[in-house]
């Protein structure tokens, strides 16, 4: 009930929630009693002061200023083709992975060339006999991890503000 | 003086090389500056310092501004964050005081808030005195959406959580401050109402 009161007090509840709620607090005296005593509480928020710094604040402030200076924008130094191409080098990495395991899978001529027997034959020695390119593979892992909850927390976000 | 002019219009004219104009803007928004800093640090000193550092930050990035949200929300970004960095280096112990302490605290008020040791004191100054008592968390988003003019959004924004997380703490930080006005001061309110 608190909870949906105070929704209504600040005026986030939606249109259907919020007829209803006026009506139970025309009807309902549990509602009305709790209103007021939101509105109570709310009336105190509203009469908290903001505290004050020294009388010398914005003096001191622009004594700082004065002997520093406005950094370039972040999007004039950050170079997005930098970006692009540590990028593409990691997706580059991952291709030729897929397509060296891949090279492994093609049978010998003669030879049954069913997937079973041809994923059977991978040596998977010289695939991870490596640390570097483990340490490559976990550090490709995790970027798809990060870039995936990127694209799902935006996705997410670009829902919300359609609705 | 440039005191008609809106924060972006003044955002430009520093922009544009009137250093002197960004004063402004230091003038309207030093108290919820300083106001936000001593919900999370206590002390006044580190508080104007910090409050300091995070005006001279926000003017050193101030072409990053891209004003898709409003300067105010921006800036107490920077405060929030300035404030954070601030006490994770100093390891300072976040004044989050349970019930006893909140006690111990409140008996030992030089400015003699309590109920049973003041005549009559504002309704404001307990107000503050009861922010002051919750936890540097709720106190931030109490005076974020009621002081410094932050809407819901606006304040998940500063906070760097979801708008649903902040509803949830706002909410919880009232509730908590009813507490702490119902516990210790009774009788005014009693009066005031």
């Amino acid at each position: 009930m608190e909870q949906r009161l105070w929704d209504y007090i600040d005026g986030l509840s939606q249109t259907d929630e919020k007829e209803l709620i006026g009506k139970l607090l025309k009807e309902d005296m549990a509602w009305k009693s709790k209103y007021e005593e939101l509105i109570k509480v709310q009336d105190w928020l509203q009469q908290a002061d903001t505290e004050q710094p020294s009388l010398r604040f914005t003096k001191n402030v622009m004594e700082e200023i004065a002997r520093s200076q406005i950094n370039p924008a972040a999007h004039h130094y950050i170079n997005n083709r930098i970006i692009w191409g540590i990028g593409f080098f990691f997706i580059a990495m991952m291709v030729g992975i897929l397509i060296y395991g891949f090279g492994q899978m093609i049978s010998s001529p003669g030879e049954a060339s069913t997937v079973s027997k041809s994923i059977g034959k991978l040596d998977f020695s010289k695939f991870f006999n490596n640390n570097l390119v483990n340490a490559l593979m976990m550090i490709n892992v995790v970027i798809g991890l990060f870039l995936l909850d990127n694209y799902l927390t935006n996705k997410r976000k670009q829902f919300r503000k359609e609705a | 003086m440039m005191t008609g002019y809106t924060d972006n219009e003044i955002i430009s004219f520093v922009l544009n090389g009137n250093q002197g104009a960004y004063a402004q803007l230091v003038d309207r928004y030093q108290n919820y500056v300083f106001t936000l800093v001593l919900r999370l640090v206590k002390s006044r000193e580190d508080a104007e310092e910090l409050a300091q550092d995070a005006f001279v930050k926000a003017f050193k990035y101030l072409k990053d501004f891209r004003g898709d949200s409003k300067f105010s929300t921006w800036l107490y970004t920077i405060v929030n964050n300035t404030c954070i960095t601030f006490l994770r280096k100093k390891r300072l112990e976040v004044q989050s005081l349970d019930n006893e302490q909140v006690f111990s605290r409140a008996d030992n008020l030089d400015s003699g808030m309590r109920s049973d040791a003041v005549e009559h004191k504002s309704k404001q100054a307990m107000v503050n005195e009861a922010i002051k008592m919750l936890n540097p968390d709720d106190a931030m988003v109490i005076t974020l959406f009621y002081k410094a003019e932050q809407s819901l959004e606006e304040t998940a924004a500063v906070l760097g959580i979801e708008i649903n997380a902040a509803k949830v703490r706002l909410h919880r930080a009232r509730a908590r401050l009813k507490e702490k006005m119902i516990s210790f001061y009774p009788e005014e309110i009693k009066e005031l109402n």
